[in-house]
């Protein structure tokens, strides 16, 4: 497995160097410049403009830039953003734990409804419960997390004013305050992501459970007298879990990479919004670090899925 | 407006028959912004008036946080390097300059002990030379006080070219001295009429030697004080997250008087226009929301619940049209639209005066902007009922068709009039953004009533308002027959906006489109009076001259203004503030309260 392990590795850094290469040029030919919010300035003269090209580099070649920003990215060093002239790291490091906060506590509370209602609707396929949660489920995931968003703050927050709908990061509060005060903005944005994951998970557990609940082995449990509930708990859950955990293991590159369309609709200043404002902004060197990192965490969540796949079920060996 | 007419006015405001604001707006009619009108009463000594906003509360703090919310984040809080706005906001929390602007056009001391005129020996005869008086017992935040080497400082940063500060276009031809501790004299290469432009307002505001003086030039990046700002103002700096909030403190030692008002300031930035006016104006979850780009219906729909109010001031901002002048399709040593090119219809004037009278500014006032912008005839101007002699606007079909008729335009088979084989057919292009592409519909339907016919096209505005030399669709390269726009006024000098009139300004290949004439179009006529303009002492004179060059463009119809902008907030009812269309909506944060 070790030997698995470091070929792995291996492979993974030519990838991830192919995959900035892509970015980064894409980004280069990408129309628009950092500055265009002076264009219409006749204050500033268009020679600060130039200058400051020249002192961002942007007037090299792709290949130039290029070479420099893996250099650079090789030490450690992320560069600074062209909007707000702070470091890179900096900034998406004051993002990190909002986005895993809200992102992550939707895809908790996505599990903690998805695996009771998908294990329950699978072992009585086509009962009156299972076809509700089956409607639900398809209604959950055809509405879009922007659409959700809206509905919530208009009912909520206009209608009954009950929740704040702009996310603040700084709470003027301590004690229990500042949890109930965190905990009640949080209450929408986790809704909606936790809804709209739960979702698919939903759909997905079901299926895991009916292939698995029709094998043999299961039947030969009902036989020796097991009760019900030690057979869906011990041995038809665990067996069905397998597939589930892969897919929740290849979710966590987006609980990292935050929800691009929900942090906008709240304002939540997670990495999705940051990467959103960055876009806008053309700040190409803040664009190109979360993309990669989104990048990497994808390459590594993918090796440990393979992982857990092997731990899990040994019949599929490290090869 | 003739200099004669001006002399009268001024003469009739000494007099008291002709009231302060109605000579501003007499004169912004005209295509005079309010401070530069403002500027000539003081040249004459005519003494500024007071501050539009009346404090009431009788002692500082106790106001409780004051909540402001920027639909834009503010990025960074170094106001010499704030590329938008929304840094611009933000960094006039804790810095201030020497005066800033109020509505109404008022020049407003801030760290000046008074604002500078003849009488009081602050303007040189020559009006080569301004004295500005620093407020006494004005200290930083940390302590140390503030006296003349700041401000020298600051004009030594801002003009060094190595800090590429963006204010540096106000400070480069300019040398500041120190007089003693309190008094520095601004000293201009040339007559200067204009002079209330280094140190005030947006561009003006002063940074603490102590903290910067190290950070002049190349080095400027790295100066901590860029995101842990040290001022003047009436809050100190506690928290910054670039991109989501700033969080200020009561400045206990602020050299005003009972002011401020709120202990904390915050200023929470993200999300769109639309519901940033709902946590205003709905929820009253924020307290001020800034430039509402939104659709005055869905304001006036938001307003019903009466927990907010929308207001708007007029501003030099304007949305206008250009029609090519040049040919866009065909290219002459490797550009199109090159000046050495005639567009096939639209060289013609007849078929420019037809257009402009094909717009139905009123319409789309009414029915777009509501209280975001005036229609307008004038380039330069600010809004309100008061209307230029000269400049009018007019809707009218019948007489469109009329003069394409008589110029021998024919309307084809497929209803399209042409002449000699060239069809009156054009590409109109602007920005995406809601109220512009409802705009660009109105026109295109008018014009198909008279046979002219409009292909639409809308550029994201990243890539229209850039300066991406390799791409066609950017704003400056005018590759189509007519495009629209907003061009801002960020600070109230006439003349450098109306650059954009100038011949050796053209956007051109050579000056990798950077030419602020974006129209190419440019008249002698027009380049003589700026010219004049630039060297003219006399402020009345010199005005005059500004408005010629404003009115040879109108009048050519190359330039078609459509609407004068105004600055749309939101506050909660009881919350008193003052927001300007010369200066950033703090510019007097200090003066906000809540009654």
């Amino acid at each position: 497995m070790a030997t698995y392990l470091l070929r792995r590795l291996l492979i993974a850094i030519p990838s991830l160097l192919g995959i900035s290469l892509i970015l980064f040029t894409v980004l280069a030919l990408a129309p628009g410049d950092p500055f265009s919010e002076m264009a219409t300035n006749p204050n500033v003269p268009p020679e600060v403009r130039e200058a400051l090209r020249a002192s961002f580099g942007l007037n090299d070649p792709v290949m130039v830039r290029y070479l420099r920003w893996l250099s650079a990215m090789a030490q450690g060093d992320w560069g600074f953003s062209f909007a707000s002239r702070i470091n890179v790291d900096d900034l998406i490091l004051q993002r990190v734990p909002t986005t895993l906060f809200v992102v992550g506590t939707s895809q908790i509370l996505a599990l903690c409804i998805a695996l009771p209602v998908g294990i329950y609707a699978a072992t009585r396929p086509y009962s009156v419960f299972d076809q509700i949660a089956n409607t639900l489920a398809f209604v959950g995931f055809s509405l879009p997390t922007f659409f959700t968003g809206l509905l919530l703050i208009l009912l909520f927050s206009i209608k009954l004013d009950w929740f704040p709908f702009v996310y603040r990061s700084d709470i003027a509060a301590s004690g229990w305050r500042w949890y109930w005060e965190m905990f009640r903005q949080a209450i929408m944005p986790i809704t909606v992501l936790g809804l709209f994951q739960a979702a698919s998970y939903t759909r997905y557990v079901r299926s895991a459970v009916l292939d698995v609940i029709r094998l043999d082995y299961v039947t030969t449990a009902r036989a020796k007298g097991l009760g019900e509930k030690t057979v869906t708990l011990r041995h038809i859950t665990r067996n069905a879990l397998i597939p589930v955990v892969t897919l929740v293991a290849l979710q966590m590159p987006a609980v990292f990479g935050g929800a691009i369309v929900t942090e906008q609709i709240f304002r939540i200043p997670g990495i999705g919004s940051l990467l959103i404002d960055a876009i806008l902004a053309n700040d190409t060197p803040v664009i190109m670090a979360v993309t990669f990192v989104f990048a990497c965490l994808v390459v590594l969540f993918n090796l440990i899925a393979d992982l857990l796949y092997g731990w899990l079920d040994p019949r599929i060996s490290f090869r | 407006m003739d200099e004669h007419k001006l002399r009268e006015l001024v003469a009739g405001v000494k007099d008291g028959a002709v009231s302060r604001r109605a000579f501003i707006q007499r004169l912004a009619a005209v295509g005079i912004t309010a401070p530069i009108a403002s500027q000539i009463l003081a040249w004459n000594d005519v003494a500024m008036a007071q501050a539009s906003l009346a404090y009431k509360p009788t002692k500082a703090g106790g106001g409780g946080p004051l909540k402001i919310l920027l639909w834009q984040a503010p990025t960074l809080l170094n106001p010499h390097f704030a590329s938008g706005t929304k840094d611009q906001i933000a960094g006039r929390i804790f810095f201030e300059p020497l005066a800033g602007w109020d509505k109404e056009g008022n020049l407003t001391p801030q760290l000046a002990a008074e604002v500078p005129t003849r009488a009081n020996g602050g303007l040189s005869a020559d009006g080569t030379v301004v004295t500005w008086k620093l407020k006494q017992g004005v200290k930083w935040h940390d302590g140390k006080p503030f006296t003349a080497d700041d401000v020298v400082f600051t004009w030594e940063y801002a003009a060094d070219p190595a800090t590429a500060a963006y204010t540096t276009g106000s400070y480069t031809n300019i040398k500041v001295e120190k007089v003693d501790d309190h008094t520095v004299k601004v000293i201009f290469k040339e007559a200067t009429p204009f002079w209330a432009d280094p140190f005030v307002g947006v561009v003006g505001q002063i940074i603490p030697k102590h903290h910067f003086g190290e950070y002049k030039g190349a080095k400027s990046r790295e100066a901590p004080a860029n995101l842990k700002p040290v001022g003047t103002g009436p809050y100190k700096f506690v928290d910054f997250k670039p991109g989501d909030i700033l969080i200020g403190a009561r400045n206990e030692d602020y050299h005003v008087k009972n002011q401020p008002h709120f202990d904390t300031i915050e200023v929470k930035g993200g999300g769109d226009a639309v519901s940033a006016a709902r946590a205003v104006l709905q929820t009253a979850e924020f307290d001020y929301a800034w430039n509402l780009q939104v659709e005055d219906e869905v304001l006036k729909r938001m307003e019903t619940g009466g927990r907010g109010k929308v207001s708007a001031v007029a501003s030099g901002d304007i949305e206008f049209i250009i029609l090519n002048t040049t040919d866009p399709w065909t290219e002459v040593d490797g550009e199109r639209s090159s000046i050495k090119t005639k567009h096939p219809t639209l060289s013609d004037p007849k078929v420019r005066e037809a257009i402009n009278l094909l717009i139905d500014r009123d319409s789309i006032q009414k029915f777009i902007y509501g209280r975001g912008g005036t229609a307008t005839a004038s380039f330069v101007n600010e809004p309100k009922q008061f209307k230029s002699q000269k400049l009018k606007y007019e809707f009218n079909v019948d007489k469109a068709n009329k003069i394409l008729d008589d110029a021998g335009y024919k309307k084809g088979s497929d209803g399209i009039r042409e002449k000699d084989g060239k069809k009156l057919k054009y590409v109109y292009q602007t920005s995406i953004n809601a109220p512009r592409q409802k705009t660009q519909a109105i026109i295109k339907q008018a014009c198909q009533k008279v046979g002219i016919d409009l292909e639409l096209k809308s550029v994201t505005a990243s890539v229209f308002f850039s300066s991406d030399v390799a791409n066609p669709d950017t704003y400056t390269k005018l590759y189509v027959d007519m495009e629209m726009y907003t061009t801002t006024q960020p600070q109230p000098d006439p003349e450098r906006f109306l650059n954009q009139f100038v011949s050796w300004e053209i956007a051109n290949k050579e000056n990798k489109w950077l030419g602020r004439n974006v129209s190419r179009y440019s008249d002698p006529e027009a380049d003589k009076a700026y010219k004049a303009a630039q060297k003219e002492l006399d402020p009345v004179k010199r005005a005059a001259l500004l408005i010629k060059v404003n009115e040879i463009f109108c009048e050519a119809n190359v330039i078609l203004p459509l609407l004068s902008r105004t600055r749309v907030a939101a506050s909660v009812t009881n919350l008193m503030h003052d927001h300007s269309g010369w200066d950033v909506d703090t510019w007097n944060v200090a003066a906000w309260y809540r009654s």
